[in-house]
């Protein structure tokens, strides 16, 4: 059976989720057993014409090019893979819908700012069909490797659906709010151990909203804490920004 | 000369920071265009700062960059930090420079094999190595492993970084995680002294230009990576807070990232401007290194960028030895941890005010600015990216180098020019990216 082909690509990102492949040592060669990398720009001068059996792409889309060269992978990719934060929810790319488009230019460019179009910023699955969706910023190692298995097996992969208090509860960490952060575990999926409260940090919901967050648990949280809705609107826009564009879209399909 | 006529357009992906494209253009042996530029999808890091608390400034600017999250985390962390008024302790300030060592080892290792060697070698990746140099390989990626495991201690991971932000580290290594960090270290003492000997034999392009390096100094005895002023080897000292008479960032409609110039048209940034300013204080065992491969202040090549990478590995593992050898005598103080979030519970000082952060990271001297209003919200922000500062430079380097090798094939004009762009490290992909060049003879 001939290996399938495989390629990296980056849109607007930190590259950092590609840097976790390098990130996991020696085990990155067992992987590079199972497949064929034809192209990896990160790492590889070689490139590929032909199709590939599966492209993960890393990245938001945040300008026309970057579209059309998503567009352009889709088409030639049998399986497509959003990888990292970014690709999947938009990541902190996203925080720039909060901002006019053409303010937030000047802001940085000054009067040149027109020779920097940008647009919207957009998780991959608002522009193509995406198969397979790598959470988290950066992406967690152990999942990655779990997703790619379930590639190369042909298995749909589900991220978890429940939030990352319940990974927490397992680490035995005691409850950030309990020490007096806000944190945005309760609504965010979990499948990353929790990492970041692991290490006495706050989650900042990296990994996205769980598709039915527990609203009244949530109220009682904030009432309990005296914890204003600002701020958590305000956290929420780190990395689910993105999201207002998908009710946009749902409620245009319902029409 | 010849009467050549050469059009280079790499048109794509070279990822300094974003895209990337050279342009070179001869007719009938004479230079048209000769350019460096950068066609990156824009971030607006800076932008989206705005309004955002200043304790979240660090886990927002480490995403600028996979390669040198911990270098933006620990910029990021300065400026907040100085903007509000707040001092680090000194067990703090230990502990930042061991992640930045951390950093700079993990940053160089992957530079010098993952994109030098394939050059010296003769392939175009690590891909066909595995096959021919196997070992090489190997021992590159247990070495970018040891790398990760440290900061993973000490951080909770490398890409982006947990515990540490602004006010100290959330949490400490305890006194096992102290013992595994040296361990780790020490074991890699083998594998660097196998790194040292095969960068030794790299035959490495022969090219000078005179230009202006620019890095910290400082009048204590350290290589400074971590809290110092800003020098050039023009004979200019300024401090932090005038980094904006450092930089003079200007913009060119040709490239998304900005360019920088100081005494000059352009100056550089990295490994090479550190050791070309400060290579008195490096490590004994570093200073024995660049001797053996012949490297001395001021060097001018800037292919040799690399060997001053070689050198900077060494200082970072035995000053990083050295670093948890004096936290392991001393003892940790535990009540130093700090517990941050956006700061809810004002356990921190908030006020207005601007504060600067300078940070030698990989690729040189990294600037972030901030400024917050009475509630610790960030009114304005301006990051300075070592690669930005480099691009001028790159761009003045290829117009000397290319009438020096325009005798040679394209092919090989090609890969001067591109293992040129390679040499400053502006970014791992850039690096080891083959540029799509392309020829048109008219």
């Amino acid at each position: 059976m001939t290996k399938p082909k495989i390629a990296f690509f980056d849109l607007s990102c930190c590259e950092g989720c590609q840097l976790q492949l390098a990130n996991m040592g020696e085990l990155l060669l067992d992987v590079l057993e199972l497949v064929d990398v034809v192209e990896f720009r990160e790492v590889m001068s070689e490139k590929w014409e032909g199709n590939f059996d599966v492209a993960l792409v890393e990245g938001s889309v945040t300008d026309d090019h970057s579209e059309e060269r998503l567009k352009a992978i889709r088409g030639r990719s049998k399986v497509l893979v959003a990888f990292g934060a970014c690709a999947a929810t938009g990541g902190v790319n996203g925080m720039k819908n909060s901002f006019d488009l053409e303010e937030i230019g000047k802001y940085v460019y000054g009067a040149d700012h027109k020779s920097f179009p940008t647009r919207k910023t957009r998780p991959l699955h608002q522009v193509v069909k995406v198969d397979y969706t790598i959470n988290n910023c950066p992406a967690y190692i152990p999942e990655l490797v779990e997703v790619l298995k379930h590639i190369l097996k042909g298995l749909p992969y589900a991220v978890p659906d429940y939030p990352v208090c319940v990974e927490c509860k397992f680490n035995e960490n005691v409850c950030m709010y309990e020490r007096g952060a806000a944190c945005m575990g309760p609504v965010t999926r979990a499948g990353c151990g929790s990492q970041c409260i692991n290490n006495n940090n706050i989650c900042y919901g990296c990994r996205g909203m769980v598709s039915n967050p527990r609203e009244n648990a949530a109220r009682d949280i904030m009432a309990k804490y005296n914890i204003t809705p600002e701020l958590i609107a305000k956290k929420m826009e780190m990395y689910n920004k993105c999201r207002e564009e998908e009710k946009n879209v749902k409620k245009e399909h319902h029409h | 000369m010849s009467k050549k006529n050469i059009t280079i357009k790499s048109e794509y992906i070279t990822r300094v920071e974003g895209h990337g494209n050279i342009v070179v253009n001869v007719k009938e042996g004479r230079i048209e265009k000769c350019e460096f530029n950068v066609v990156e999808s824009p971030r607006f890091f800076e932008g989206m700062l705005r309004g955002r608390s200043v304790f979240e400034a660090q886990h927002i600017t480490s995403r600028i960059c996979g390669i040198c999250s911990c270098g933006h985390s620990l910029a990021s962390i300065e400026a907040a930090e100085d903007a509000l008024g707040i001092v680090p302790t000194g067990q703090t300030l230990q502990l930042r420079k061991l992640l930045l060592h951390f950093e700079t080892l993990d940053s160089h290792i992957l530079h010098i094999y993952l994109l030098v060697a394939p050059d010296m070698l003769g392939v175009k990746s690590f891909v066909p190595l595995l096959t021919t140099h196997n070992k090489v390989v190997r021992r590159a990626l247990r070495m970018k492993k040891d790398c990760n495991e440290l900061c993973e201690i000490l951080v909770g991971r490398h890409v982006h970084p947990i515990s540490c932000v602004a006010g100290g580290f959330t949490k400490l290594p305890g006194e096992h995680e102290i013992d595994r960090m040296l361990n780790i270290l020490r074991g890699m003492r083998a594998d660097m002294t196998v790194t040292v000997d095969l960068a030794a034999t790299f035959k490495f392009p022969e090219f000078e230009r005179d230009t202006e390096y620019i890095a910290m100094v400082s009048d204590g005895p350290e290589y400074p990576f971590l809290g110092g002023d800003i020098a050039s080897t023009d004979g200019v000292r300024m401090s932090k807070k005038d980094y904006r008479k450092i930089t003079n960032e200007y913009v060119d409609p040709r490239s998304s990232a900005k360019f920088t110039r100081l005494s000059r048209e352009s100056y550089a940034v990295g490994a090479l401007a550190r050791f070309n300013l400060n290579a008195d204080k490096l490590h004994p065992e570093a200073k024995a290194v660049a001797e053996r491969i012949g490297l001395k202040p001021v060097c001018r090549n800037p292919y040799l960028n690399t060997a001053a990478q070689l050198v900077e590995c060494v200082h970072c593992l035995e000053d990083a030895i050295a670093i948890l050898g004096g936290l392991k005598k001393r003892g940790l103080n535990y009540d130093e941890q700090v517990l941050v979030g956006v700061n809810e519970r004002n356990t921190l000082p908030v006020r207005a005010g601007e504060g600067v952060g300078a940070v030698e990271v990989p690729r040189g001297i990294l600037f972030h600015d901030y400024q917050t209003d009475a509630r610790g919200a960030i009114v304005n922000a301006n990051c300075v990216i070592p690669t930005n500062q480099n691009i001028a430079n790159i761009q003045l380097d290829m117009k000397k180098l290319l009438p020096e090798v325009l005798h040679k094939t394209e092919e090989e004009i090609t890969l001067a020019l591109e293992m040129l762009v390679r040499a400053y490290d502006p970014c791992i992909s850039c690096s080891t990216h083959y540029l799509d060049v392309k020829y048109i003879n008219r």
